[in-house]
């Protein structure tokens, strides 16, 4: 009882926060002035100075898309480039050497993607120039480019007809400045002052009670997790994330890192309700999104805090706080742990494969949950909306054979990457190496890292070889699928719908607020997005789990 | 003939229908047929594969060959019963087309060379082209559409409309269009060719409902594409299933995973799709309306605002009689009395409706004028009709126009209820014998019965509805507000028409109107349903995207229902089949799996008896929930105006959640069927 009472205030907490936060984006966005201008007004009009960007130009949906791929693209190259060369370049106290290049690979999309899987370790294979100014450069960047995406498909679904979508280059600096990097400083030193390292000066070197000499990896870690948990990256710095003592120090900075994982996400279904000036569109998804939320939270938090076996079990923060966690960053696409999911009863390795094999659309990553959910409202809009005898419509505006075709698009890219990615890696003999454990348990291992990559989540089992270079690669070209085979379909959709009249409601429009469409919106994620998998998880995770139950074991 | 024809239209189709429609299944098994519709196309290139794989394990002895023959003989049923729906859909249609076709006869036609032309050239039907001048007379048939340009004639339209009673059909104003297949009764008219024989309405209600020239409706290309989309994920999911299954230790048989993806692609919605389509716009041809396209008759589902002409919508055509009020001093029934002489001369619909009201007043007058009366007549100087007899002059006229003829001027009493008739919408008569006002007829638009209660069914599904009338806003207002109606156009222009659709639509409103006149045709292009009466001018015609045999206005209303159940239809069962699929994978996946993971028994929660029986009570189900609600998709799911909130409500709990119910239920029954026959 006591932990579900922590996990109501978790919840107060969140949708407080997500609303306040909310009404300051909406104020960001709409371009004026905000308290945060007179200082950082000048730094953003000197960037579009610099790079040569009209503020003012309104994209379509091709020009915008066009300017966040060749934006990702252009992060990718740099990325690839700064983790092959961080051998000769500076900021390497540790002496580090060059990183594969099908690793590397792995690790540039990854972080482009917004996925922050981790092949490698952190503190052992990568200088502070690659963490400081690969990765967290993309951990900010990769989120506003989510961001600027849901903003652009917000604006499809809501703006006045025949207007733009927004402006790509100002969505996403206006995102970095005056959302992720206040917060991030914010977050930042509230983690320092939980005793997380924010240095430059090298591991420590230090000689244990039996003398023995031990080297502390250290660096500049605050300001990276930080930004790991706000933008839904996950990518810690140190190989173990926040189970590591020093990224995780204490509950306070364990809860502080959950809210701020999911606090933009809940902010951008409100943002949604918001622009569309009808709040209770944003409560609509936001509900939808949270009873998914509290169904997960509360099997993990029954199987993790029940008579489970105690072996692997994180027992610094303790079930309920694993349990919260691992429901919070598998739903958000934030790839960070505090325990290790491969640990978990195999009914919780359930609930976290299909949170991010429905695309994770429960709060989702920033921006990106938003847009993904959007792609199962027009779906649920489109069947049951013929059932009130007009041809459907959301916001007024009708779904047709080109949203359908898109959104049928967008939403094959799940099953495609996950399903047959994955079929091939446990069949393909060097793919299959990478299991490591015998039955059903090697599947969901396997599930879980191709859910992971395809969801642009970017957490794993432990105990599965994602180093091989099969994986790398594989897994590399499934988060590229993953992100993009969603955003472009996604603002085509925003394209075509901000082009078509909005009709007005009256008692004949098919209500997209209140329980009925939030259940309608359940059960089409449900029976579109988690039944597709029933199958392949009745193998993996629902097998281990009865198998538990007669006492097979293997 | 013709009241035949009205007479099969209005039968459900006789026993011999279905006989037709199940060889018509087999026939459409041809893959070209087919190939026109995705899930059903897969299904059967599903049926065949696991056709072969059964008979070959039957030819080796495989065990469990029996079950897999069953099972390709389900898949096979399924595909048949999904071409048997829309075959019995398109065969309801032919009944009536055949009957309509038997009015085509080919006939030879006295051809004109100009409208003077006293020596008519006889020449085939089937040779006259547009634009050409015919003459027909009393008993020929009009060969193909047409304009009067000269004469009236009364026309049998009996075998078009089943309406058995004569019109008139003239040269000139809003009833100068004949139609194919239709006799003249009694005089002759010259008419000018409009459609070349083969392309007239007759020919076009025909295709329509043979269903020769459907064209996918939007929505319906839509939804086909979601069908597609989802056949190819469960492609997806059983293919991958096959490798995910090896490296468990589970070998599939083919046939399983055939058996797993046809009840899991939507084959229910797949097999039943073009014959809700049929369906509807059998319906729609039953009420005896012509679509022009299919995709008319789903706007009309959609649209927000009717607008309805007041005259023959929403009141009887005519002003009508209602009350006598007398002047001070004057006896009522001296005043009915006075009425009703004064009119038993006029032969208008007001004079008739005086002469009606007098009759049910006084009750013992006889319809003969005073013996040496002269009737005198209206005239427009006047503005006055009456009667003279044995020196007293009665008149009924304006009230101005009394007023000069009796040099006096209505006392104040009379004339409070004369302005208060003015007020409610009425047309005040006042009625004089020689110089004595002897009172008021109140004359009125008499709103249809029922009509009242239509509009507030159609606004409690959130449509508008504006009365158009060329009456002053005083008297539109009254009549609105009696109607409730929700707005009025007073004094209406076609400009204003067309401009008030303009307004609308830029609003983001769909609207639908009818029209009878030429200068409706350009509202009527303008709007996004446009209904034009049957009777009405071929321009009119031509601007209108469904036109109205009966010529009856009230049927826009119709139109739309008709449009809403529709998209209900296809909405519901599409719901339906994709519900089904949580049942299909409880019943399909433990079967598959539970020999290699024990525990799995406990997705059995149908406790089906055993795995073989599973998989084929799965199949049937499958099959037969298709022939199942064939009847639902012929008939239109049931359809009660409501809000479109109660409406999801409904349709959601039905079709949404008995859809995931009803096949836990009809699977297990199955089952048990199967194993008390000890099919598997």
């Amino acid at each position: 009882m006591h932990d579900l009472m922590g996990y109501a205030l978790f919840c107060a907490a969140l949708t407080a926060g997500g609303w306040v936060l909310a009404r300051w984006m909406t104020r960001v966005y709409e371009g004026g002035p905000n308290p945060l201008t007179t200082v950082l007004g000048p730094v953003e009009r000197g960037i579009y100075r610099l790079s040569g960007i009209d503020a003012q130009v309104q994209q379509g949906w091709r020009g915008y898309a066009l300017a966040a791929l060749a934006f990702n693209l252009l992060g990718f190259v740099l990325l690839y480039g700064i983790l092959r060369l961080q051998q000769v370049l500076p900021l390497n106290p540790d002496g580090v050497g060059a990183i594969s290049p099908d690793l590397a690979f792995n690790t540039a999309v990854s972080f482009v993607t917004n996925t922050n899987w981790q092949a490698y370790s952190g503190e052992a294979q990568l200088s502070y120039l690659s963490q400081m100014t690969g990765l967290t450069v993309q951990n900010f960047v990769s989120a506003a480019t989510g961001m600027a995406v849901g903003l652009a498909v917000i604006r499809g679904f809501t703006a006045p007809k025949g207007t733009g979508l927004g402006n790509f280059w100002t969505d996403m600096t206006r995102s970095v400045l005056y959302v992720l990097l206040p917060l991030s400083i914010l977050l930042a030193v509230a983690l320092i002052l939980q005793g997380v390292p924010q240095t430059l000066l090298g591991g420590a070197h230090v000689t244990t009670l039996e003398g023995a000499q031990q080297i502390i990896p250290r660096g500049p870690a605050a300001s990276q997790i930080a930004i790991k948990q706000l933008g839904t990256n996950g990518g810690g710095f140190f190989g173990v994330n926040s189970a590591h003592p020093l990224e995780n120090p204490t509950v306070a900075s364990n809860m502080l890192q959950c809210l701020s994982i999911l606090l933009i996400p809940v902010a951008f279904c409100f943002l949604f309700g918001r622009m569309a000036r009808d709040a209770r569109q944003g409560w609509a998804i936001y509900a939808a999104m949270g009873v998914m939320f509290l169904i997960g939270l509360v099997v993990v938090w029954a199987g993790e805090t029940g008579a489970a076996s105690l072996e692997g079990k994180e027992m610094r923060f303790g079930a309920a706080l694993s349990a919260l966690w691992g429901v919070v960053t598998t739903a958000a696409s934030n790839g960070s742990v505090n325990a290790m999911h491969d640990s978990f009863m195999p009914l919780s390795g359930l609930v976290e494969i299909v949170n991010m094999a429905i695309g994770e659309v429960i709060f989702g990553g920033v921006g990106a949950g938003l847009y993904g959910m959007l792609l199962y409202v027009v779906l649920a809009v489109f069947l049951a909306g013929l059932m009130v005898g007009r041809t459907p419509e959301y916001l007024g505006r009708k779904i047709e054979a080109r949203e359908v075709t898109l959104a049928m698009l967008a939403f094959l890219s799940m099953p495609l990457g996950i399903l047959i990615g994955g079929a091939i890696s446990v069949t393909v003999p060097t793919a299959a190496a990478s299991i490591q454990e015998a039955g059903p348990h090697g599947l969901s291992e396997t599930l879980y890292a191709y859910s992971s990559a395809v969801g642009n989540n970017g957490s794993a089992f432990a105990g599965w070889g994602a180093a091989a270079q099969w994986q790398t690669t594989a897994l590399g070209l499934l988060m590229i699928l993953g992100r993009f085979a969603i955003i472009l379909p996604m603002l085509a959709i925003a394209g075509s719908l901000i082009a078509k009249r909005q009709s007005p409601v009256t008692v004949g429009t098919f209500p997209t607020h209140g329980p009925l469409f939030v259940t309608l919106l359940v059960l089409t994620v449900l029976i579109l997005g988690a039944l597709t998998f029933f199958p392949v998880l009745a193998l993996g995770p629902i097998a281990e789990h009865t198998a538990l139950a007669i006492g097979q074991s293997f | 003939m013709s009241t035949e024809t009205a007479q099969i239209s209005a039968q459900s189709p006789p026993a011999g229908l279905y006989g037709a429609a199940l060889r018509a299944a087999f026939v459409k098994l041809h893959p070209r047929a087919l190939m026109g519709n995705p899930v059903i196309f897969v299904t059967a290139v599903t049926a065949t594969l696991t056709s072969a794989l059964a008979l070959r394990d039957m030819a080796i002895g495989t065990p469990g060959a029996a079950v897999s023959i069953q099972i390709a003989f389900w898949l096979w049923v399924c595909v048949i019963f999904a071409n048997f729906a829309e075959a019995l859909a398109e065969g309801r249609g032919k009944a009536r087309a055949d009957s309509l076709r038997a009015t085509k006869a080919e006939t030879t036609v006295k051809l004109l060379a100009h409208e003077a032309d006293q020596a008519p050239r006889l020449v085939p039907s089937g040779a006259l082209r547009t634009g050409q001048l015919v003459l027909v007379e009393a008993g020929d048939l009009i060969p193909t559409d047409a304009e009067v340009i000269r004469g009236v004639a009364s026309v049998d339209e009996s075998a078009i409309t089943g309406e058995s009673a004569p019109v008139i059909r003239e040269s000139g104003g809003d009833r100068c269009s004949v139609t194919g297949g239709t006799r003249i009764v009694s005089d002759s008219l010259i008419i000018r060719i409009t459609a070349e024989p083969g392309k007239s309405f007759l020919d076009r209600m025909i295709a329509l409902v043979e269903g020769a020239e459907r064209q996918r409706t939007p929505n319906e290309i839509a939804l086909n594409i979601l069908l597609a989309g989802l056949t190819l994920i469960f492609l997806i999911v059983v293919v991958t299933l096959e490798p995910f299954a090896r490296y468990s230790g589970i070998v599939i048989p083919v046939i399983t995973l055939s058996a797993l993806f046809v009840t899991l692609i939507p084959t229910t919605i797949g097999g039943l799709l073009s014959a809700i389509g049929i369906a509807g716009m059998d319906r729609l041809v039953r009420a005896n309306v012509i679509a022009k396209s299919g995709r008319a008759v789903e706007a009309a589902g959609d649209v927000d605002i009717l607008l309805l002409d007041k005259t023959g919508t929403i009141t009887f055509g005519n002003r009508m009689a209602d009350a006598f009020v007398p002047a001070r001093g004057t006896d009522t029934r001296k005043l009915a009395m006075a009425a009703f002489l004064a009119s038993l001369a006029d032969d208008t619909p007001e004079g008739k409706s005086i002469v009606e009201l007098a009759e049910r007043q006084l009750q013992t007058v006889t319809r003969i004028p005073e013996p040496g009366s002269v009737p005198v007549p209206f005239s427009a100087q006047s503005r006055l009709s009456g009667v003279d007899f044995a020196g007293i002059r009665l008149r009924k006229g304006a009230v101005d126009a009394i007023e000069r003829f009796t040099g006096q001027s209505t006392d104040p009493a009379l004339r409070a209820r004369v302005d208060e008739i003015a007020r409610s919408g009425g047309t005040p008569l006042l009625v004089a014998e020689n110089d004595q006002i002897l009172g008021a007829i109140h004359l009125k638009d008499v709103i249809k019965p029922g009509i009242r209660e239509r509009f507030v069914a159609l606004r409690a599904m959130g449509i508008r509805t504006v009365m158009i009338t060329g009456d002053n806003p005083l008297t539109a207002a009254a009549i609105a507000a009696e109607a409730g109606v929700d707005d009025f156009l007073a004094e209406a222009t076609p400009e204003m028409k067309l401009d008030y659709i303009r307004k609308e639509q830029a609003g983001g409103r769909l609207v639908a109107m009818c029209g009878d006149g030429s200068n409706d045709a350009p509202a009527l292009a303008q709007a996004d349903v446009g209904v034009a009466m049957n009777s009405g001018t071929p321009a009119a015609k031509e601007a209108a995207n469904l036109i109205d045999l009966d010529s009856d206005p009230t049927k826009l209303i119709e139109v739309v229902m008709v449009g809403k159940q529709l998209l209900i239809s296809r909405g519901a069962l599409t719901t339906f089949s994709i519900a089904n699929d949580v049942a299909k994978y409880f019943a399909i996946l433990p079967a598959i799996f539970v020999a290699a993971y024990p525990g799995l028994g406990v997705l059995n929660v149908m406790g089906l008896s055993s795995p073989q029986s599973a998989i084929l009570s799965a199949v049937i189900f499958n099959a037969l929930i298709i022939v199942a609600l064939i009847p639902l998709a012929l008939r239109g799911v049931a359809y009660q105006p409501s809000s479109a909130a109660a409406l999801l409500r409904r349709n959601l709990t039905i079709y949404g959640l008995g859809g995931i119910v009803a096949p836990f239920i009809g699977i297990k029954l199955i089952d048990m069927g199967v194993t008390a026959l000890g099919l598997a």
